[in-house]
């Protein structure tokens, strides 16, 4: 066990896991709102345009997506982010994780913008506020804050999904596990130990965003 | 759309300008195709050769459609045991007694923060290396631990908070007519709160056909499996992974749509169940895992009242 | 319909599914009886296990027939079943297959499970790169090259040692290799000699790859069996060296790998070890 420890890097496994959860989430949350600002856009195209995203994306597969960044997007189309693979697939794996969980934080949002009452939309609208302003002003800060819930959940799927990037050479957690499975026996202690390792990256987290949508709820 | 009304029917100038967001968009989604379309071709990804065989039925019959069927397989066998496993630890979690509540919470919490790909990884790395299981049957084994597990963890959370979210007053009811508590969760409540997460659980089949593909990195032979043996056989392997991707997308679009059918019939049921059906979404804790719940058109009606 | 038919149905739908997809069996193999014999390949390496359509063409396809027929099988009796190389001692050791003809190296490590019998082909670590390509010799060229391989593979640890500049991708296989490589996109793509020839002679490719000819490292491919069936071995051992002396070991390898001009490597055709 101790010359498992030793011969394999889990401290840098476990910090590309990291690297690629915090900008994923970056990417996701931006990239989320972006789209569900067009999901209720008042133009039919920029509403089927989200819809589309959103149908398209959130029904692939992520290893698909995964593969596809590297084979289709940066092999067929020339969209290389670094001349060096390692951090090219990297990037990649950030960008894919971002796009494919801006669906479901598109979802959540959206979800969010339903809860809140009509009457809100129509009082922004009844005092002169355009759409944009409506948004900005009224409608989007509540629905993040009434969607805090699923919001925490879509970001604790994309630090478990982070293992995904494993499937382009990003040696994250998954890849360093199967090369500890496939090289040495008796892996259980080495399973216990990616599992507790996700278990501190994720358990806080959701016991925050339960404390945090309680908190933050908007009281009706 | 029933959504909140956001915008105001457009006067001319508005529509003006919708017109004009309505022509850059598509101008933009035009270019983004035509320069896809251009670099594929000019990379060779476009030749006849690399197409033609999906227009033969060999290339289905031998290929993609025991892909289809290997991808089912793990899925629907996944989701009754995760259903299984989600009830029997659901129920655990609801006991009085902190020594069945206890561990069924630990388990919960366990397999709910583990990633499938290393639960899979290791599961396979454990049954082949001790040989449970015939080995054809390992990978299958494999992915069908996985996705049971960590899916049947998310199910018991669904059934804890919807058996919570119900009225009081149905299991007051239930206790009062001489019931035991166990029969009161398992003749009223559950009940209950297992027809108000059918479309959740719907959903959840979406999330277990898209990840019974990470199998792929353990050589069970899914539809993603499959597609990269066409791919070799033809060498076309990018046409093959866009077609998977596409029936990916097409089966789990149709899964959706299920799913929302079965929610609005739910919901049309009159008071009882729009009750019932409103519950789960809005029960304290929410959905576990915003990757994992789906609710497609969630929302958007207001419940009947 | 009223909702509670609707979700008993949908969950006897789901059921049903997956009783009726239990029944259909693995890879298209109908349970044996006592006529048939079960025997590994790759169902994906092109030149060597291949599946085409409802045939398997390849080397190792044509030594596993050769072998078989001196079992005493016809061709009609082989089932064939897909041998992934993370599979290939469970397979054997359960039972599941008689032997594997399948890019199976003979290694000090897997005769802790399995027996073998050969070698029939000694294959060499080499690259693959386009046809037009002249300025990648051999693996010391490879230096800043973009170089291919398939996660976690020794292959790609074996060049890293060599060459540590070189920028390596790597993927979960080589077909996605061999795309990117064909679409001009990566320079090399190393392993096998034997599977980067396979590549080179697919009709697809044919003309646009070529394999460099100057490896780097020996790989012993043996029949693998179950582990301690000295009889089947010999029996085994046998057929390999009367295919050799025959000419069959030639035919199946130029017909097979030589479409891109390949020759085998030094040591070729190799004699078979004797069965311990």
């Amino acid at each position: 066990m101790g010359e498992i420890l030793a011969n394999y890097d889990f401290v840098g496994a476990f910090w590309l896991t990291i690297q690629l959860s915090v900008l994923g989430t970056i990417g996701s949350l931006l990239l989320g709102t972006i789209v569900a600002v067009l999901r209720v856009a008042p133009v039919p195209v920029l509403r089927a345009m989200g819809t589309g995203y959103v149908n398209t994306i959130r029904n692939t597969p992520l290893t698909l997506l995964m593969v596809f960044s590297i084979l289709g997007l940066t092999y067929i189309l020339g969209l290389q982010i670094s001349d060096n693979a390692k951090t090219n697939a990297f990037w990649w794996a950030v960008i894919m994780l971002s796009l494919y969980h801006a669906t479901y934080v598109c979802e959540a949002l959206r979800s969010g913008v339903n809860t809140i009452p009509p009457g809100q939309a129509e009082a922004a609208r009844s005092i002169g506020l355009t759409f944009g302003q409506s948004l900005r002003e009224v409608l989007l800060p509540q629905a993040f804050r009434g969607s805090i819930a699923p919001l925490g959940s879509a970001i604790i799927a994309l630090i478990k999904n982070s293992t995904v990037a494993a499937m382009i050479g990003v040696t994250e957690a998954a890849g360093l596990m199967s090369e500890v499975v496939e090289n040495e026996t008796g892996t259980l202690g080495v399973f216990f130990i990616f599992a507790v390792g996700f278990l501190i990256m994720t358990f806080p987290l959701g016991v925050a965003v339960t404390w945090m949508s309680e908190r933050l709820a908007v009281k009706r | 759309m029933s959504a909140p009304a956001l915008f105001d029917a457009p006067g001319p100038k508005t529509r003006a300008l919708y017109n004009v967001f309505t022509v850059v968009a598509l101008a933009v989604v035009a270019v983004i195709g035509y320069v896809v379309i251009t670099k594929m071709g000019e990379k060779g990804q476009l030749a006849p050769y690399m197409w033609e065989p999906f227009l033969t039925p060999v290339a289905w019959v031998e290929y993609l459609i025991p892909g289809l069927l290997g991808t089912l397989r793990a899925a629907a066998t996944a989701i009754v045991l995760a259903l299984v496993f989600g009830l029997l630890f659901g129920m655990g979690r609801l006991s009085r007694s902190p020594f069945i509540r206890i561990p069924c919470g630990l388990v919960v919490e366990f397999f709910r923060a583990v990633p499938v790909l290393i639960m899979v990884i290791f599961a396979f790395g454990v049954y082949s290396g001790l040989q449970l299981f015939g080995s054809a049957l390992n990978p299958f084994i494999a992915v069908v631990t996985a996705l049971t597990l960590y899916n049947g963890s998310l199910i018991a959370e669904l059934v804890r908070s919807g058996v919570n979210a119900l009225p009081k007053g149905q299991s007051e009811a239930g206790l009062s007519i001489g019931l035991t508590r166990g029969q009161t969760l398992r003749q009223i409540q559950l009940p209950q709160a297992l027809t108000a997460m059918l479309p959740a659980l719907i959903g959840q089949t979406v999330v277990i056909l898209k990840d019974s593909a990470l199998g792929y990195s353990i050589t069970y032979l899914d539809l993603l499996n499959w597609s990269k043996t066409l791919g070799s056989a033809y060498g076309n392997t990018i046409p093959a992974y866009i077609v998977a991707a596409g029936l990916f997308i097409t089966l789990n679009y149709l899964l959706t749509r299920l799913a929302s059918l079965v929610e609005h019939r739910l919901r049309s049921r009159g008071r009882t169940a729009g009750a019932v059906t409103q519950a789960i979404p809005a029960a304290p804790l929410g959905p576990p895992e915003g990757e994992e719940i789906l609710h497609p058109h969630g929302h958007q009606e207001e419940p009947p009242r | 319909m009223s909702a509670k038919k609707l979700a008993m149905g949908a969950l006897a739908g789901v059921l049903m599914l997956s009783l009726a997809a239990c029944g259909s069996g693995t890879t298209g193999s109908t349970s044996g009886s006592g006529d048939t014999i079960k025997i590994g390949i790759k169902f994906d390496q092109p030149g060597l296990g291949l599946k085409q359509g409802d045939t398997y063409t390849g080397m190792d396809v044509d030594v596993a027939k050769y072998v078989a027929d001196k079992l005493g099988y016809s061709e009609s009796q082989i089932e064939w079943t897909q041998a992934p190389s993370g599979q290939r001692e469970s397979l054997i050791e359960n039972g599941q297959v008689t032997y594997i003809v399948g890019t199976y190296s003979i290694t000090d490590k897997r005769k802790e499970k399995v027996s073998f019998a050969g070698p029939y082909f000694i294959a060499g670590q080499d690259l693959l790169v386009r046809a037009d390509d002249t300025s990648i010799t051999g693996v010391d060229a490879l230096s800043g090259k973009k170089l291919c391989s398939v996660t976690g593979s020794t292959s790609a640890q074996n060049v890293k040692d060599k060459v540590p500049d070189v920028n390596l991708q790597e993927f979960g296989t080589y077909s996605e290799c061999v795309a990117a490589l064909a679409a001009g996109s990566i320079d090399a793509l190393t392993t096998d000699d034997t599977i980067l020839a396979g590549y080179a002679a697919q009709e697809q490719y044919k003309g646009k790859l070529k394999v460099v000819g100057n490896t780097f490292s020996t790989e012993n491919y043996g029949i693998g069996l179950k582990k301690g069936d000295t009889e089947l071995c010999t029996k085994i051992t046998t057929a390999i060296t009367e295919m050799i002396s025959d000419g069959s070991w030639q035919t199946f390898v130029t017909n097979n790998l030589g479409p891109a001009g390949f020759t085998p490597g030094a040591g070729n055709p190799p004699t078979p070890a004797a069965c311990s």
